[in-house]
């Protein structure tokens, strides 16, 4: 049911944002994100956007796992 | 590159259950609370790479399935006034109540539309000044604070013809509840992501403390869910027990201190029901008494019918981890999801759901 998928933030007026997944673009509230900024990756839930997605972070589990990799 | 990539992935992933494989040394139940997850183990095939040692049983972690007979029948008895107009999320429409469901409902001319976001119930209020809107507000903690969010724009908007039919439950409580039911045997739990990317990974602290468990708040990637199980089986090798956060690009420690906010200015803390497992305390949240007007319970009571349940659903049992669908009697003969009997075989997330549509009784693990 709760379905949450990653979009990027591409336009902001106000508490209103324009995110884009998959070259289609949709809007979604702001309103429980309200910092989120234009270029940002979002989690987006119910069309609320629900928190940010780090790229870093990301890659830095890819990383973890690669030092993983060679250390077997 | 991207076949690089596969390759990487592969190649960690394989890693990953070495190591696994090394660290079990007895059996290990790993509890998964959440339907997402469910889904995601068995589109992988994870449960199939994984050592015969470490048994993964799902959980009471998907909002539809865990929605009661008696609520259902509420919704349904609004959907049967003249003025009203029913939202919802789409699975909703196909759980069964008591003796109808929304579907057959809206096939005999109810009015019940289905919603991508809550927000849209309120364009629906704004054009159709003579009805009442009623969203079918359920879901957990990444949910509820959109509902919420709807409330408090509909009082922005002044629009006096929008209502909540609420639902929503909260997961910590069904956790520690889980705890404490002596039947129920887990060894580690795999934590809802989107649920703690709103509330963070305090609430769950007590597993440790109280329950000497641990727990792992887990991303929804194969590779997130074998790092989370391999962290698992770590601490269970090592003997610690701490709830531990592998999902941290989204999964702040504080969580969404906004979302958190706006859910407790409309919200309250209250004992619910959830389906096949009866009440639990403070698993559940209501309006508060600010935004009453918007409870729809409170402002327009209507007549429901005496709730039954089907007596050979094991719904309850296979939320608990108890039984397998494959135990339940109805599973795949009267109940499938083309026509669910249970609520467990109508999402995608539902337990029945994934085990019929993944074929898992094949191989029984
Ligand atoms: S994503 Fe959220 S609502 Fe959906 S099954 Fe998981 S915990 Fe439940
Ligand atoms: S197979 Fe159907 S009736 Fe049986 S437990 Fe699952 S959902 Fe309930």
């Amino acid at each position: 049911m709760c379905l949450a998928i990653p979009a990027k933030l591409i336009g902001k007026i106000d508490r209103l944002a324009t995110v884009e997944v998959g070259g289609i673009t949709r809007k979604v509230s702001l309103m429980l994100l309200p910092d989120a900024q234009v270029g940002d990756f979002v989690l987006v839930h119910a069309g609320f956007a629900i928190q940010t997605v780090e790229e870093e972070e990301a890659k830095r589990t890819m990383e973890l796992l690669k030092e993983l990799t060679e250390l077997a | 590159m991207p076949n690089n990539q596969g390759d990487e992935i592969r190649q960690a992933a394989a890693v990953l259950v070495k190591e696994i494989d090394r660290l079990v040394k007895q059996p290990v139940r790993i509890m998964e609370v959440c339907g997402t997850h469910t889904v995601a183990i068995f589109r992988a095939g994870i449960r199939q790479l994984l050592p015969s040692q470490v048994e993964l049983v799902s959980g009471p972690g998907c909002p539809v399935c865990v929605t009661p007979n008696d609520y259902l029948d509420t919704a349904i008895a609004y959907s049967r006034c003249d003025d009203v107009i029913i939202t919802t999320f789409g699975d909703m429409l196909r759980v069964p109540g008591s003796s109808s469901s929304l579907r057959a409902e809206k096939a005999v001319g109810a009015d019940v539309r289905i919603v991508y976001s809550p927000l849209e119930s309120l364009d629906i209020a704004a054009s159709n000044p003579g009805k009442k809107i009623i969203f079918l507000a359920i879901g957990f903690e990444a949910t509820a604070p959109t509902a919420a969010a709807t409330v408090l724009t509909a009082e922005k908007l002044g629009l006096d013809n929008f209502y909540v039919l609420s639902a929503h439950k909260l997961v910590p409580p069904a956790l520690r509840a889980l705890m404490a039911d002596r039947k129920v045997k887990v060894d580690g739990f795999l934590l809802p992501g989107h649920v703690s990317a709103i509330i963070g990974e305090q609430p769950y602290h007590f597993l440790e403390r109280e329950y000497h468990v641990p727990a792992i708040i887990a991303g929804f990637e194969p590779l997130d869910i074998l790092q989370s199980v391999y962290m698992l089986v770590k601490q269970i090798h090592t003997g610690t027990a701490v709830v531990e956060n592998q999902y941290s690009r989204v999964v702040k420690p504080g969580g969404n201190q906004v979302a958190r906010q706006v859910l407790a200015q409309v919200y309250e803390e209250a004992d619910a029901t959830w389906r096949g497992i009866g009440v639990m305390q403070g698993s559940g949240l209501r309006v508060n008494s600010k935004y009453r007007r918007f409870d729809v319970r409170v402002r327009l009571p209507v007549q429901v019918e005496n709730t039954c349940e089907d007596a050979a659903c094991r719904c309850g049992e296979v939320l608990r981890g108890l039984v397998k669908p494959a135990d339940c009697l109805l599973f795949g003969k009267t109940c499938v999801p083309e026509h669910p009997v249970g609520s467990c075989m109508v999402s995608v997330e539902g337990t029945c759901a994934a085990w019929y549509k993944y074929g898992a009784w094949r191989w029984q693990k």
